[in-house]
C-alpha cells in the first residue's frame, strides 16, 4: 500500500506498511533523521512533528492513517514562530546532549503559534509532554519567553 | 548472559596492562603534540596543519580535536575554548571533531586509557589542550617569521590574525603550511591567567545550532546507510537467562526482516529498517533458562541489604572503638536509609553501528572509553587493533551509562556480525538498536543500597561518634576497573562521599557488604555520592535538630580544615537569604557536598500543595569548581545535575517483581518535566584553583536539600526512596 502526504511542503509518496509508525518512515525510508525516537509509547515527545500545524507523537501515528495529511519536521520548519524559538535556542545554549530538542522545538513552536504570550502555565500545559533527561527545562522556559519577545518585536 | 560477553574482555590483555600500570601511577607525560613524519609532510604540502590535537586548514578553519565524549556536558566546547585562546584564533574559525581511538595519544591523563568519566575532562585536559594551543601558536610564529624575515619576539597573534608592526599580515590558514614544517616546542609557555581572551567568559557551545535544526549525522541513532541492516536483540527478560529453543517463524514472515539469528545473550533479529527489526522481534518466540538468573524481587533483595548493615561487613574507615563511643555517649540518633536501583535513561537510547569486512572493522557509537570498545572489538572479531577504527559521535546523554568495563553494547554487536558471517550472510553493516524498554530494563543501574547510622552525642551536644554500614552491589568488585580501583578488598566508589569526609564526627567507623546479585549495575551521574550525601546530608541535618543549632552553623561548627566547602555554603546560605524566615508557605533545606573535586552546596525552597504533596520552587547554588573555564556552561551543568537529581528522588526507581523489571519506559519510570522544574540560581565562586568537573557535582547535594526541607515542613525526614513511597509526589 502506498500513501500520499505532504512533507515540508513537497508530496512524497510513502511505501511503508500503513501499521507502521511516521516515525519510522521518516528516518529509515526519508532519511530524515532530525525526528527523534525516544520512548516508542508517545511518552516523551522526542518523536514531535505537526500535522496540519497540530504537534504530534510520529511514534504513535500510523503511516496508514496519513493520506492527503500535511506533515512539517524540524527540517521543515521555517515559520516566524519557529524562526524565533531556533533564535533563541541558540541564545541561551539551551541544548546539552540536544537528543531531545527537535522535540522541544517542535512543541514550542506549536505554542507560540496558538499562543503568541505564552504564560508559564500555558508553557507547563504545552511542554509537560516532552522530556529532556538533561533538565533543560529552566532554559526552555526561558527562550520560549525571549522567542515570544522576538515574534512581538 | 554476561559472563559470555565478558569473556572476550578478559582476553583483552593491553587494557587490564593498561589498568594496572595506571593504578601504579606511572602514567607518562602529556602528549601536546607530534611528529607525524608521513601525515604531517603530506598535509603541509597541500597547505595544512596537522597535530594531534589541532588542524589548521589553508580555508582558516581551526579543528580541535576532542579526545572526551561529549554527551551534553559541553566537554567538546570546553576543549576547543582552551586551545583557541592559546592559539589566539578567533571563535569563528574553530570547530571541533570527535578524536579517533589510540590510547597512546588520547589518554585521559588521570585514567591512563581513553576515556571520559567522573567528571576529569577538564581537569585532566587543562594544561595539555593549552600546551597544545601554545605549541600551534609557537610554530605559526616561528613560519612568519621565517617568511617575513622579521624577529619572532615582534610578531603578534590576536583573533586569529599573525601580524608585525611593519604591516606584514596573514590569517592562521594561510600560515599554516609553513607552520607544519616547524619544530613541535615541547615546553611551549602558556598565558597567565590576565591574558586569557575565551577562558572564564561564556562563548556559545559549538554543537547548539547543529541540535536545534535537527541536522543529519550527528547521533548514532542516526548512522545510515545504503546497504545498512538495522537489528534488534531479544535479551534475557530475567538477569542472567539464556536462551533455551526459540521460534521465529513468525517473525522470519515480516517484510523486511533479512534473518534471525541466536547469540551469546539472546536472539537477534536482523531487518532491512528498524520498525520490521521491532516488530519481527514482537513474534518470537522464546523459552528462556533461569537457572542462573536473578529470581528475586526487589523486596528481598532490600531485605538481604538491611540485614547486611546490622552486620560486620569490610572495614572501610575505623578511627576507633566506636561501639564503646556510642555505649559512652548520651544520646544515640539511629537512621536507616534504603535507596533503589536507578535507571540511565539516557534520551537516546543506546545503540551501535558495526561494519566489518572480514579484515577491518569500523565502529560508530557515542565511545565513552574508546579504549575498551576498541579492545573488545578487536579481540572479539579477531582482527589486530590498528585495523579497527572507532567513529565517535555526539551522544545523546549517558549519565554513566555509556562507560561499561565490559563494552556490552560493542561485544553484542560484534558477536552479531560473527554470527552473520556464520550463517553465511553478506557482511552489511549493521545498527543494534535498543528500545526504551531494552535500555531501561537492560540493567546497568545504580546499584540499589541499605545504610545503617547510628550517632552517638555527649551531654554537651558533641558529636563523639559516628557508625556507618552500608550494603550494595559492588559497581567495580570483578571487572576489569578492580585491578585499578580497589585496594584491600575496599570499593571506595561505593563510600566516597562518606568515608572522606571532613565533618568532625568523633570516633567515625564504616563498613561495606556485597551483594551478589546477576543484576549488573554502573555509575550514575556522581557513583557514590548519588547515595552518599544523601545520607551525610540529611543525617547532619537531624543530629543539628537533636543539639539544637541551625543547620548552616552547624555544619561549619563540623567542618574542619575545609575552607572552600565551608564558603560556597555561606555563598549559598546568603544568597538564598538563609538569615531570614522563609517566605510564608515555603520551608527550606541546605546541603553541602564535595564530589570530583567541587564543592556544591544547595538550598532548596518548597511549599505543602493542599494534598500534602512537595513542590519544589527554587534551588540556590553555590558552586566552586576551581578556575571557571566556561561559566555559562557551569550554570548549565548546574541547573542539570539538580534536575536530574531533582527527578530522581521525586518518583524514580527501578523494581523487580520475581526478577522481572517492572519499570520499562517513561510512562512507569516518570522523568522530571517541566512543570516539576524549579527556578534555579547558581552563584559560581572566583578561583585561580585548578579547574575540576562540573558534569556530576551538581546532583549530590539536591537530594538531601530537598529532604531537609521537607523535614522543617513536616519535622520528619525521608529514609526511603524515591518520595512517591511516602505519598508526598
Amino acid at each position: 500500500m502506498s500513501v500520499t502526504l505532504k512533507i515540508n511542503g513537497e508530496t512524497r509518496t510513502l511505501n511503508a506498511d500503513p501499521e507502521s509508525p511516521l516515525l519510522w518512515a521518516l528516518r529509515d525510508e526519508l532519511g530524515m533523521t532530525g525526528t527523534k525516537f525516544g520512548c516508542g509509547i508517545a511518552s516523551c515527545g522526542a518523536c514531535t512533528v505537526h500535522w496540519d500545524g497540530v504537534p504530534i507523537r510520529s511514534c504513535q501515528t500510523l503511516v496508514g492513517d496519513l493520506d492527503g495529511a500535511e506533515i512539517t519536521t524540524i527540517e521543515g520548519i521555517n515559520s516566524k514562530a519557529a524562526e524565533a524559538v531556533q533564535a533563541a535556542w541558540n541564545e541561551l545554549d539551551v541544548p546539552q546532549c540536544g537528543y531531545c530538542q527537535s522535540g522541544q522545538i517542535m512543541a514550542a513552536t506549536a505554542l507560540l503559534a496558538e499562543t503568541p504570550k505564552p504564560t508559564d502555565e500555558d508553557i507547563d500545559a504545552a511542554m509537560d509532554g516532552n522530556v529532556c533527561r538533561c533538565a533543560t527545562y529552566a532554559r526552555i522556559r526561558k527562550a520560549i519567553h525571549v522567542a515570544a519577545d522576538k515574534m512581538e518585536g | 548472559m554476561l559472563h559470555l560477553l565478558q569473556r572476550p574482555l578478559e582476553a583483552a590483555k593491553p587494557t587490564r596492562r593498561t589498568f594496572l600500570k595506571m593504578s601504579a601511577g606511572t602514567v607518562g607525560g602529556l602528549v601536546i603534540a607530534m611528529k607525524l613524519p608521513g601525515v604531517a609532510e603530506a598535509a603541509s604540502d597541500s597547505g595544512e596543519f596537522i597535530q594531534p590535537f589541532v588542524h589548521i586548514r589553508p580555508d582558516n578553519t581551526v579543528i580541535v580535536l576532542s579526545k572526551h565524549l561529549d554527551k551534553g556536558q559541553g566537554t567538546a566546547t570546553g576543549l576547543t575554548t582552551l586551545v583557541a585562546d592559546e592559539l589566539d584564533a578567533s571563535w569563528d574559525q574553530v570547530q571541533v571533531e570527535f578524536a579517533p581511538s589510540n590510547p597512546a595519544v588520547y589518554a585521559n591523563t588521570m585514567f591512563g586509557v581513553q576515556g571520559t568519566g567522573g567528571s576529569t575532562a577538564m581537569p585532566n585536559s587543562f594544561i595539555q589542550y593549552r600546551q597544545a594551543g601554545a605549541a600551534a601558536k609557537a610554530m605559526v610564529v616561528a613560519a612568519a617569521a621565517k617568511d617575513w624575515g622579521v624577529p619572532a619576539g615582534e610578531i603578534t597573534v590576536s583573533g586569529g590574525v599573525v601580524s608585525h608592526a611593519s604591516g606584514k599580515s596573514a590569517t592562521l590558514g594561510e600560515l599554516a603550511g609553513l607552520a607544519a614544517k616547524e619544530e613541535v616546542p615541547s615546553e611551549p609557555a602558556l598565558k597567565s591567567p590576565d591574558q586569557w581572551v575565551y577562558i572564564g567568559k561564556s562563548f556559545p557551545r559549538l554543537d547548539v545550532k547543529n541540535k536545534t535544526i535537527g541536522a543529519p549525522n550527528t547521533y548514532t541513532m542516526d548512522f545510515q546507510r545504503d546497504d545498512l541492516l538495522v537489528a534488534t536483540v531479544a535479551r534475557s527478560p530475567r538477569f542472567g537467562g539464556t536462551v533455551k529453543s526459540f521460534d521465529a517463524a513468525e517473525a522470519r514472515k515480516v517484510p523486511g526482516v533479512v534473518n534471525v539469528l541466536q547469540i551469546p545473550n539472546g536472539v537477534a533479529v536482523i531487518a532491512e529498517s528498524t520498525w520490521p527489526a521491532i516488530k519481527g522481534r514482537e513474534l518470537l518466540e522464546i523459552e528462556w533458562d533461569d537457572s542462573a538468573a536473578e529470581t528475586r524481587s526487589s523486596d528481598a533483595m532490600f531485605a538481604e541489604l538491611k540485614d547486611m548493615t546490622t552486620k560486620p561487613g569490610v572495614k572501610v574507615r575505623e578511627d576507633g572503638d566506636v561501639d564503646a563511643a556510642l555505649a559512652a555517649a548520651e544520646k544515640v540518633v539511629e537512621l536507616d536509609f534504603d535507596f533503589p536501583f536507578l535507571a540511565h535513561g539516557a534520551m537516546e537510547p543506546l545503540d551501535v553501528a558495526l561494519h566489518y569486512d572480514g579484515e577491518s572493522a569500523e565502529l560508530w557509537l557515542g565511545s565513552q572509553i574508546p579504549t575498551i570498545d576498541h579492545n573488545v572489538a578487536s579481540t572479539i572479531l579477531g582482527v589486530p587493533f590498528e585495523k579497527v577504527t572507532i567513529n565517535t559521535r555526539w551522544a545523546g546523554g549517558s549519565f554513566g551509562r555509556r562507560a561499561q568495563a565490559d563494552a556490552h553494547p560493542v561485544a553484542e554487536v560484534c558477536l552479531l556480525v560473527k554470527a552473520m558471517q556464520t550463517a553465511g550472510m553478506e557482511l552489511n553493516p549493521v545498527k543494534i538498536v535498543w528500545t526504551r524498554e531494552d535500555d531501561m530494563a537492560g540493567g546497568y543501574y545504580r546499584p540499589m543500597s541499605a545504610h545503617k547510622i547510628k550517632v552517638g552525642i555527649d551531654a554537651d551536644n558533641n558529636v563523639t561518634a559516628f557508625k556507618y554500614n552500608i550494603a550494595a552491589k559492588s559497581i567495580i568488585k570483578g571487572t576489569p576497573f578492580e585491578a585499578m580501583l580497589m585496594k584491600d578488598g575496599v570499593d571506595h566508589n561505593m563510600t566516597e562521599g562518606a568515608h572522606d569526609t571532613t565533618y568532625d564526627l568523633g570516633v567515625f567507623s564504616m563498613d561495606q557488604s556485597y551483594q551478589e546479585t546477576q543484576v549488573p549495575v554502573l555509575w550514575w551521574r556522581s557513583v557514590g555520592h548519588t547515595h552518599t550525601a544523601y545520607v551525610m546530608e540529611t543525617v547532619i541535618d537531624r543530629v543539628a535538630k537533636e543539639v539544637g543549632k541551625d543547620p548552616v552553623a552547624f555544619r561549619l561548627e563540623l567542618m574542619k580544615d575545609d575552607p572552600r566547602k565551608a564558603n560556597v555554603l555561606k555563598l549559598a546560605a546568603e544568597k538564598a537569604g538563609w538569615d531570614k524566615p522563609a517566605a510564608d508557605g515555603r520551608h527550606r533545606g541546605v546541603a553541602v557536598h564535595m564530589s570530583f573535586g567541587s564543592y556544591v552546596a544547595e538550598v532548596a525552597e518548597i511549599s505543602i500543595r493542599e494534598d500534602g504533596t512537595v513542590k519544589v520552587e527554587k534551588v540556590t547554588a553555590a558552586v566552586d569548581c576551581g578556575t571557571p573555564i566556561n561559566p555559562d556552561n557551569i550554570r548549565a551543568q548546574v541547573e542539570g545535575g539538580i534536575g536530574y537529581g531533582l527527578g530522581a528522588i521525586l518518583r524514580n526507581q527501578v523494581t523487580l517483581t520475581d526478577g522481572y523489571v517492572e519499570e520499562t519506559n517513561f510512562d512507569t519510570y516518570e522523568s522530571l518535566r517541566m512543570s516539576d522544574m524549579p527556578e534555579i540560581e547558581v552563584h559560581i565562586v572566583a578561583s585561580n584553583e585548578a579547574p575540576t568537573g562540573i558534569g556530576e557535582p551538581g546532583t549530590p547535594p539536591i537530594g538531601p536539600a530537598v529532604a531537609n526541607a521537607i523535614a522543617a515542613a513536616k519535622g520528619e525526614w525521608v529514609t526511603s526512596l524515591p518520595l512517591t513511597k511516602a505519598g508526598l509526589v
